[in-house]
């Protein structure tokens, strides 16, 4: 299970084994990290579980996830990404994510 | 000082957790009658039917509850004294300082097919199982009624390979929820998946083998089947109010505080009428947004801040197939319409005289995250800039 880095809003690390196939926000909600709200569980409408990729990389934003960041009122920057829409995969192993501020 | 709060759906479980978020000091409970870690009901109709491995999404870790002090018990409230501020859980008395009715909804069902061994319905995750688990027995899937949860589920249904018949008594699907437009966009995508759709449906009763229902007959041809699922909305789960003497409509009515006509006893979700910002008159609203906002205002309200209206822009979506469905704002007082069709995209907006009321959109998630944005600013852009796109919008909207 690879291990992924969330850092919450407090700026506490959390180490957090992921389950190839969930998404990203799936492993997060699993072990409370705290700031992944996730209210929409995974639907692209909530953007509460906006993080910023501050190490490591992950595939590119499809059009539903790239074209609901664009539009979202705040706290948009280019390492922006929806964690509900992104699968995790064996080779997201040690890949760091900071919670956006809301 | 302390809260207990019935049914742990979306609106409880965010209220039990955003109370401590608040600061309140005192305990909380949350009660529910189904024994299972509170979870997303939405993928319920989306994902879940198609995957039989699918597990239920909690809506929060079970560790969520603990770090906030949350009690989380099992078993269904029977009763409420709301002179001696109590509730009976399975012959228990608890005493409360606040009580918070979180009860949601209930399906409705045709009485002519209540209890038929293959006729389900789709509200908690039991229905749900129940559904994955006989459709592994069955083939030909009727829905009644072209609602958003028959719908999904048709779709679903017929994306595992099923043949699924969805009747629907109006003329087009969705009829009393979204635009005509949509309608058409939903239907020839469902059409385009091998679902059949049998609009303008009148049944004429159903034909019987022992305790299954084998065919659905209609005015000239009649639907055999080997499952039926029925989709024909909810109503709000009001006998517990009621029998305590609290005032209901619809639904459990409270004021725009959330406050029903007993004294600390507060409603939420599904089950709350309440009313409504944009036109005064009270509406219950079966959604998550609403669930979850209106309990984080209640939150607040017990918490002891400053009490202020519920005011919230509704948003609300679902999954139809490949199609996503955002709506945001309500359309029930519009009186006309902006649309925007690229054929792969659509955006309808609903407009009362010049103020824009409501937007929906089809697979157009940018037009979607901008009208919450315009909707909450109160600010009505030009018929050309709507008609325009999404970034002429944006643009219009920061010009302020
Ligand atoms: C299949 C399905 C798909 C949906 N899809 C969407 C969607 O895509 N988008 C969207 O916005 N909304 C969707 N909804 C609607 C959304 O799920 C509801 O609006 C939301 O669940 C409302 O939350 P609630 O807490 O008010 O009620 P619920 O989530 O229904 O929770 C009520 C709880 O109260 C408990 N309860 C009731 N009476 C008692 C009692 N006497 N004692 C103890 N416990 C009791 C029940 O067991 C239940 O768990 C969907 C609903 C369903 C059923
Ligand atoms: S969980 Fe709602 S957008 Fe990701």
């Amino acid at each position: 299970m690879p291990q992924i880095t969330f850092v919450e809003p407090d700026g506490t690390r959390r180490e957090v084994s992921a389950r190839p196939g969930e998404s990203l926000m799936a492993a997060a909600t699993r072990a409370n990290v705290a700031g992944i709200i996730a209210e929409c569980g995974g639907s692209a409408m909530c953007a509460t579980c906006h993080c910023y990729l501050i190490d490591g990389a992950l595939p590119e934003a499809e059009a539903l996830e790239a074209e609901t960041l664009e539009f979202v009122a705040q706290n948009v920057q280019a390492s922006s990404r929806l964690t509900c829409q992104i699968t995790v995969t064996d080779t997201m192993a040690g890949i760091v994510l900071q919670v956006a501020p809301r | 000082m302390s809260v207990v709060i019935i049914g742990a759906g979306h609106a409880g479980s965010q209220l039990a957790v955003s109370l401590r978020a608040e600061g309140y000091a005192g305990a909380v409970t949350l009660i529910d009658a189904a024994d299972a870690l509170p979870y997303h009901k939405p993928p319920l109709s989306k994902t879940f039917l198609k995957d039989p491995a699918a597990l239920p999404q909690p809506l929060r870790a079970a560790s969520a509850y603990d770090t906030a002090g949350v009690e989380r018990r099992t078993g269904m409230v029977t009763a409420i004294d709301t002179a001696a501020r109590v509730v009976m859980l399975d012959g228990e008395a608890l005493l409360y300082g606040d009580l918070v009715l979180a009860t949601g909804a209930r399906n409705r069902m045709l009485p002519d097919l209540a209890g038929a061994a293959n006729v389900h319905s789709l509200r908690d995750l039991a229905d749900a199982m129940r559904l994955r688990e006989a459709l592994a027995q069955a083939q030909r899937v009727t829905v009644i009624g072209g609602g958003f949860i028959g719908l999904e589920s048709a779709a679903a249904l017929a994306g595992i390979g099923k043949s699924v018949t969805v009747l629907e008594a109006a003329p087009r699907v969705l009829a009393r929820v979204a635009a005509p437009e949509t309608s058409r966009h939903v239907q020839e995508t469902l059409t385009g998946l091998g679902v059949t759709l049998r609009l303008d449906w009148t049944g004429q009763g159903y034909r019987r083998d022992g305790d299954r229902v084998t065919a659905v007959l209609g005015a000239t041809d009649d639907i055999p089947c080997d499952l039926i699922l029925v989709g024909i909305g909810a109503v709000a789960d009001t006998a517990l109010a009621k029998a305590a003497g609290i005032a209901c409509n619809m639904g459990i009515l409270t004021d725009a505080h959330l406050r029903t006509s007993a004294p600390h006893v507060w409603a939420i979700g599904d089950v709350a009428e309440t009313p409504h910002w944009q036109a005064g008159a009270a509406l219950r609203i079966e959604s998550v947004q609403n669930a979850t906002d209106q309990a984080r205002h209640l939150a607040r309200l017990l918490s002891g801040a400053e009490p202020t209206p519920f005011r919230t822009v509704p948003w609300f979506w679902s999954d139809i197939g490949p199609l996503k469905l955002q709506i945001a704002g309500l359309a029930i007082w519009a009186d006309r319409r902006v649309m925007r069709d690229e054929g792969a995209r659509l955006a309808v907006f609903h407009l009362a005289g010049d103020r824009l009321m409501s937007v929906e959109t089809l697979n157009s998630p940018a037009d979607h995250m901008i009208a919450r944005q315009l909707l909450e600013s109160g600010r009505t852009p030009p018929d050309a800039v709507m008609v325009e796109g999404a970034a002429a919008l944006k643009a219009w909207l920061a010009q302020g």
